[in-house]
């Protein structure tokens, strides 16, 4: 065998994950955002089951604030792989009056996402989630496990944990809780970003540099968009820029960049001196933002 | 890009968050915003210098109490490695964490402060290393600032931690002592100007020179196999591929193999990974073989090389280390885990506790608490396929379920 997959541990422990969730639960899904760790967790699901079709469905929670480039990106993606794509809307939940919509000058759906991928989550008696979260985004993830019991209110209890053993994964859970799985927890930005590259995967076009009709806003280049609150005085501008997360138009910010090719990418977040969630606008709200999103069933 | 997995021990207030944290600043792996993050920290905090420490204490509990409850996952990667450190709690009660950490790595960091010497928790860190066939150990003597850089201090703690190892039965583990102050940063990344008496490698020094490869348990090929694939698709009508990940040794195309536990023997026709064929697959591979023959195979069995079949038994001793408020007990039943097979067992007999700061065995014991360590025979409904600990890491081990609970509540290292 090659060199190169040789040393391809990260991949190798995915390709590992993703078939223990095939083996230990009856119904997984993949929660798929369009977004590049989920770009990468598709990857890795094909390469685990091939020459089998990826035995679960793609769900995505759309907030309806997403980029349209990602939703164009997501249905391409899903024709061509030939699985099922399950899409559940917020504003169904709105309209159903499950959440509120926020308002004012920070307002953003990303929160209300929780409650509609619990509900979906119900409704089709998924009992394994996977998603791309990573350990190196934030401190609270730093503590997630690979399998992640969740309790009937699909919350986190972050002290009451599954020790995880070498290579051993526990999938055993009572009727009515589910498992978040994380495949690629050890994997770092720069690694997903390699990995792109390594495999050529198509990735949306907003993550490359493009010019945007932005603002700034406490230090970060707001999207303007319908989607996003704005105060009058707040200046609209033409930038050159890219994201580096694809979350809800009102919670991801853009930074400057030049860089239109994947290697161009690479070697920019490689010299990169801000994290990659240090333009999220929803984890600046407070220290242990995070940790208490998750307490509640955020991803 | 090699990766290493390094867990870490110390006691509290060793300075183990100091030193990551002072390793990812020195490697300049905090990123602008994460340091403005620990500079605002220590203001607000009083303090003179950066609470590096900050950096890796993630639960809001942890962040009050200033302590480490669970095991973290700190990532930082030099131009020549990727290093994943599993930063694990160093109190009594979380012999589990610390186990668990452990298990992961290839190798591991005690800390030691140079103010208190050996101390009973000491003993206890290097046992667990010990136990888990930790192949590189790493003795940091840190706060070297607080007793003025004494190379005397230094070689007092030396020898008595040579003391502990001499206790040991695990001969291939290397053990290197660095004196640290992760406060100041000496010795860490840069060399230290105030210990000129010290000739060894820096911290990352040493790391960056350890052969992964070489620290990555070897020994006899085994495949257990995780999952069947059958597309049933016009072109692929007949496939039936044994997907899985490699342990201990590599397999080739046209190996002789015995498939257990049917023990049937066939040979290794093609080994796919993803949409390509290869002539042979590397331990630690996550591969799909198929076989000459049409033979009958699924989840749980294994695929090994004619002439090395492993023990296959359904009664077998090993060493447990328990991790449940309840109780193990004579006569317990368990969802047995080995590999990603799953048995019922029983337990037969507590023998004896192993007190793990080297003090010796216990015996008489009728139950087993949290974080006690003890020998334990047991008894499954099923035969499995299993080598000793001390010869395989991955096919020596296996984690017990508690059936009611779900959780895992065990881990147990196979002696015969």
């Amino acid at each position: 065998m090659t060199d190169k997959l040789y040393i391809n541990q990260l991949e190798n422990e995915a390709i590992y994950i993703m078939r223990e969730v095939a083996a230990q639960f009856e119904k997984p899904v993949l929660l798929f955002s369009g977004g590049k760790d989920s770009i990468t967790l598709v990857r890795l699901a094909q390469k685990a089951f091939y020459p089998s079709k990826i035995p679960f469905p793609l769900m995505h929670i759309d907030t309806g604030h997403n980029f349209p480039e990602t939703i164009e990106f997501r249905d391409r993606l899903v024709k061509e792989l030939g699985v099922e794509l399950i899409v559940r809307n917020v504003q169904d939940s709105i309209d159903q009056g499950k959440v509120k919509e926020e308002s004012g000058r920070y307002s953003s759906r990303n929160m209300l996402q929780t409650t509609t991928l619990l509900d979906a989550i119900e409704e089709f008696k998924f009992d394994a989630c996977i998603g791309g979260a990573r350990r190196d985004e934030e401190k609270a993830r730093a503590k997630e496990r690979i399998f992640s019991v969740r309790d009937d209110f699909g919350q986190w209890d972050e002290k009451n944990q599954r020790p995880e053993l070498f290579d051993m994964l526990n999938g055993e859970i009572d009727f009515g809780q589910n498992v978040r799985v994380f495949p690629i927890s050890n994997w770092t930005e720069l690694d997903v970003w390699t990995y792109i590259e390594n495999e050529e995967l198509e990735i949306p076009s907003i993550y490359f540099a493009h010019k945007r009709n932005v603002f700034l806003r406490d230090g970060l280049i707001w999207s303007a968009s319908e989607h996003v609150y704005k105060d009058e005085e707040e200046k609209v501008e033409e930038r050159m820029v890219r994201f580096r997360t694809v979350g809800d138009m009102s919670c991801t910010a853009a930074v400057d960049s030049y860089a239109e090719t994947i290697s161009q990418v690479v070697a920019e977040i490689r010299d990169s001196s801000i994290s990659e969630r240090g333009a999220r606008i929803d984890d600046k709200r407070s220290e242990a933002a995070m940790e208490e999103r998750k307490q509640q069933g955020y991803f | 890009m090699k990766v290493l997995k390094i867990a870490t021990a110390g006691s509290v207030d060793d300075g183990k968050s100091t030193l990551i944290g002072r390793l990812l600043y020195d490697t300049k792996s905090l990123t602008d915003d994460k340091l403005e993050a620990i500079e605002r920290s220590s203001k607000q905090k009083g303090y003179d210098y950066l609470d590096f420490s900050l950096a890796t204490d993630g639960l809001v509990a942890e962040r009050e109490q200033g302590i480490t409850i669970d095991v973290a996952h700190i990532y930082f990667s030099t131009a020549t490695k990727s290093y994943i450190i599993a930063d694990t709690p160093g109190h009594v009660e979380y012999t589990r964490n610390m186990v668990t950490g452990a298990s992961t790595s290839q190798a591991a960091i005690i800390l030691i402060d140079a103010r208190h010497g050996v101390i009973e928790q000491t003993y206890r860190h290097f046992f667990i290393n010990n136990l888990l066939r930790v192949k590189d150990v790493i003795v940091a003597v840190n706060k070297m600032d607080l007793v003025d850089f004494s190379e005397e201090r230094y070689n007092e703690i030396k020898a008595d931690f040579q003391k502990v190892v001499d206790k040991s039965d695990y001969e291939d583990q290397n053990i290197t002592f660095i004196p640290v102050s992760a406060l100041k940063g000496d010795n860490v990344v840069k060399k230290s100007e105030s210990m000129t008496w010290y000739n060894g490698q820096s911290l990352i020094e040493h790391l960056e020179e350890l052969d992964t490869d070489d620290i990555y348990n070897k020994g006899i090929t085994r495949f257990p196999v995780q999952y069947v694939i059958r597309p049933k698709t016009e072109e692929y009508h007949d496939f039936r591929g044994y997907a899985g990940k490699l342990y201990g040794g590599d397999l080739k195309v046209g190996d002789d193999v015995v498939i257990l536990p049917s023990q049937t023997k066939s040979k290794i026709k093609d080994i796919y990974f993803y949409d390509k064929k290869y002539q042979s697959a590397a331990r630690r591979s996550s591969v799909t073989v198929t076989l000459e023959d049409d033979v009958n195979v699924s989840r749980g069995d294994m695929i090994v090389r004619v002439g090395e079949v492993p023990t296959i038994d359904k009664r077998f001793t090993a060493t447990v280390s328990w991790m449940d408020n309840k109780n193990l007990q004579p006569g317990s039943k368990y969802v047995l885990q080995h590999g990603v097979n799953k048995v019922l067992a029983k337990v037969s007999a507590i023998h004896n506790k192993i007190n793990p700061d080297y003090s010796g065995i216990e015996e008489g014991v009728d139950s087993l608490k949290m974080n006690d360590i003890a020998s334990i025979s047991f008894q499954l409904n099923k035969p499995i396929f299993f080598d000793a600990f001390k010869e395989h890491r991955t096919n020596g081990s296996f984690i017990l379920i508690d059936p009611q609970s779900n959780n895992t509540v065990g881990v147990g290292f196979i002696e015969k």
